[in-house]
């Protein structure tokens, strides 16, 4: 009878602390649960509804007068021949190019920085790391309008290249397309007349000449900022993988008589798989939503060549007072960011899988 | 040093010229390395010896010798005009009071949280944890329209609270809280519990002080994303006099002030964004580091 008594008391105690710690964790909970779901969730819903609408900002979204116009927001972005469409696909054109270029040019980058500063007898190597991360931490806001400077027509990249008598091109509004420039500097098409095999066809209201344009000049200043600002940050992410490769590896690889190539290539970088795959993830899901620059540099310009679809959301809700549309273009980046993460993540396992099989045999001398 | 019988063994076979290190290749190789490395850290640094450089020249000595890192004359033009001719006092306290606001909010609620998910069990908490970590993946800039829609229902856009109250607490620091409190021995608060302490005064007063490292690096990477910040301030607000520092500097690039060059003035305001991050991340690079790192875990 004792023994009941007690057994009751004890799991009605437990009982008790339980219920405590579960009201401790929801009230611990409570702020954040309340402020994510209040300003992220919740508004996602809210502009899914709008992106439904034709709402012009008056009022308030939810009223009865609202014109409901169903997907007609994102049909206009892909299938009616008008502006809109042509906005988002230039948009969506320069991007990729900017997302082509910048994505592998920082992860080379952060990785030969950390090889290089990885080094056990480097000396100064706090100074270097210091140096490399330092852009990666200031505003992008300020960063951009050092850029303008850096970048104007009296600026110093135009002052470094008279050094070496090239004459610099007015940047911020040089609207030429890189690969129309190379394609033109080969002889292969003339950017004046280009060829009417590519003029003709096309897709999506834009011709193959538009689409095989490549980042404008202008463009390009934006690209070489995102480099420069970035390759810190995944520096970091290298040099704390190589910190974790044990040492007992790359002796063992030493002594069996690998060179300094061989164990770069199979020992150090196989090692480095999932994190590089990180940093290319991560790299192309930040590049899709370049914003800030865009905003500083050039608005959209010149000749919409540095119009990205974070800035042709914000311009087309908030200074065209297209709210639908400008929430549909969101949507459809959201959805773009979602699929990539996706797909990077499949590669990664099954990249991964290959990779576990190698590892173990560095030998390859 | 390892014995040096140890060494060419390897070297041997493997034919000359490769050694274990730097110390074993030519000196020259070394050299070249080194000054890969030296040019790198110029680029990476000499923009901004540009701009303070620049700041401080008058305008004709900006256009004419934007390169050189010495002023001639040295002038303090630019930052006298960007305080009397912009809004630059009213950014600069704006963004001193958003900043403090918000990483103190962040820092407590973000441990609250934190603790509670690595700690307490309480239900539903795995699938709130889940969430938490499904919304840190939503991308920053699809956020926009929503963020001003609520705050536009709320009837606080173009407020203070609009500014502060969406941003005050972050998945990212929940998440990094989590992991930390998760790398303390529980031992410690089941003798704090045993004691008959109740469950926010173990956090406050046992758990709390044993985080400092991580408070640490919450309060740097917090302080230096919120005083950052740029399209937050967008739309939240449109009255200059809410403007914060980043949203002032874009708007004298971009509005009337920004018609002519005015470099120096520009650049000054570029200077005084960039300093009061230079400076913590000087004094507490460690945790910069670590942020930057715990940050990558969660991708």
């Amino acid at each position: 009878m004792a023994g009941t008594a007690i057994r009751t008391g004890r799991r009605s105690r437990r009982r008790t602390s339980a219920s405590r710690e579960n009201v401790a964790g929801w009230l611990f909970v409570a702020p954040v649960v309340a402020i994510l779901g209040l300003f992220l969730l919740l508004p996602i819903l809210m502009a899914l509804w709008v992106s439904l609408t034709d709402w012009n900002g008056q009022g308030s979204p939810f009223r009865t007068g609202v014109p409901f116009v169903g997907l007609d927001n994102y049909t206009g972005l892909f299938v009616r021949d008008d502006l809109s469409r042509r906005n988002f696909m230039i948009s969506i054109r320069n991007t990729f190019s900017y997302v082509v270029i910048v994505v592998p040019a920082q992860t080379v980058l952060a990785l030969g920085l950390a090889l290089a500063v990885h080094r056990r007898t480097l000396r100064g190597r706090g100074f270097f790391r210091t140096a490399f991360y330092f852009p990666s931490v200031t505003s992008s806001v300020a960063i951009s309008v050092l850029f303008l400077f850096i970048f104007s027509d009296s600026g110093a990249v135009t002052e470094l290249l008279a050094i070496f008598g090239v004459e610099g091109p007015q940047w911020f509004s040089d609207s030429r397309g890189l690969l129309h420039l190379l394609l033109s500097a080969l002889g292969l098409a003339d950017v004046d007349a280009p060829p009417p095999v590519l003029t003709g066809g096309g897709a999506f209201g834009l011709s193959w000449w538009e689409w095989l344009s490549g980042p404008s000049v202008a463009m390009c200043t934006i690209i070489v900022l995102a480099v420069w600002t970035t390759s810190g940050t995944f520096m970091l992410m290298f040099l704390a993988a190589l910190q974790d490769i044990p040492v007992a590896l790359e002796e063992a690889s030493m002594l069996d008589g690998a060179s300094r190539r061989q164990r770069l290539w199979y020992v150090t970088l196989p090692m480095l798989k999932p994190t590089l795959f990180l940093v290319l993830t991560l790299g192309l899901i930040a590049t899709w939503q370049v914003f800030d620059q865009v905003y500083v540099m050039s608005q959209g310009g010149p000749a919409k060549t540095t119009l990205t679809p974070a800035y042709l959301s914000y311009r087309t809700a908030f200074r065209d007072f297209d709210y639908g549309s400008g929430a549909a273009i969101s949507f459809v980046l959201f959805l773009l960011i979602v699929l990539l993460a996706a797909l990077q993540r499949w590669v990664m396992r099954d990249r991964d899988a290959v990779g576990d099989l190698r590892r173990p045999r560095p030998r390859r001398s | 040093m390892p014995p040096a019988a140890d060494r060419d063994a390897p070297a041997r076979t493997a034919g000359r010229s490769r050694g274990t290190g730097a110390e074993a290749r030519a000196p020259a190789a070394a050299f070249a390395g080194y000054a890969v490395l030296v040019f790198s850290a110029l680029v990476f640094l000499y923009p901004f010896v540009i701009q303070v450089a620049n700041a401080f020249k008058t305008e004709p000595d900006a256009a004419a010798n934007p390169l050189s890192p010495i002023p001639d004359p040295v002038s303090t033009a630019g930052f006298e005009r960007v305080f009397l001719d912009t809004g630059m006092p009213l950014w600069l306290g704006n963004s001193l009071l958003v900043t403090l606001v918000v990483t103190a909010g962040r820092v407590f609620l973000d441990s609250l949280a934190g603790y509670a998910l690595a700690r307490l069990r309480f239900r539903g908490r795995r699938a709130l944890f889940s969430a938490i970590v499904a919304v840190m993946a939503v991308p920053g800039v699809v956020l926009f329209i929503p963020k001003f829609l609520v705050l536009n229902q709320l009837g606080v856009y173009d407020s203070y609270p609009a500014l502060v109250v969406p941003v005050i607490a972050d998945a990212a620091g929940v998440f990094i809280m989590k992991q930390f409190f998760e790398s303390i021995p529980v031992s410690v608060e089941e003798a704090a519990r045993i004691d008959g302490a109740g469950v926010f005064r173990t956090f406050w007063s046992v758990v709390l002080p044993m985080a400092r490292p991580a408070l640490i690096t919450l309060t740097i990477i917090s302080f230096q994303g919120t005083w950052n910040e740029f399209p937050h301030t967008l739309v939240a607000v449109q009255d200059p006099s809410l403007f914060t520092l980043p949203r002032g500097l874009a708007d004298l690039v971009s509005g009337s002030l920004g018609a002519g060059t005015r470099y120096p003035l520009k650049l000054s305001a570029a200077v005084l964004a960039t300093i009061p991050v230079a400076v913590v991340f000087a004094v507490f690079q460690r945790y910069f580091v670590r942020g930057a790192n715990e940050g990558a875990e969660k991708g």
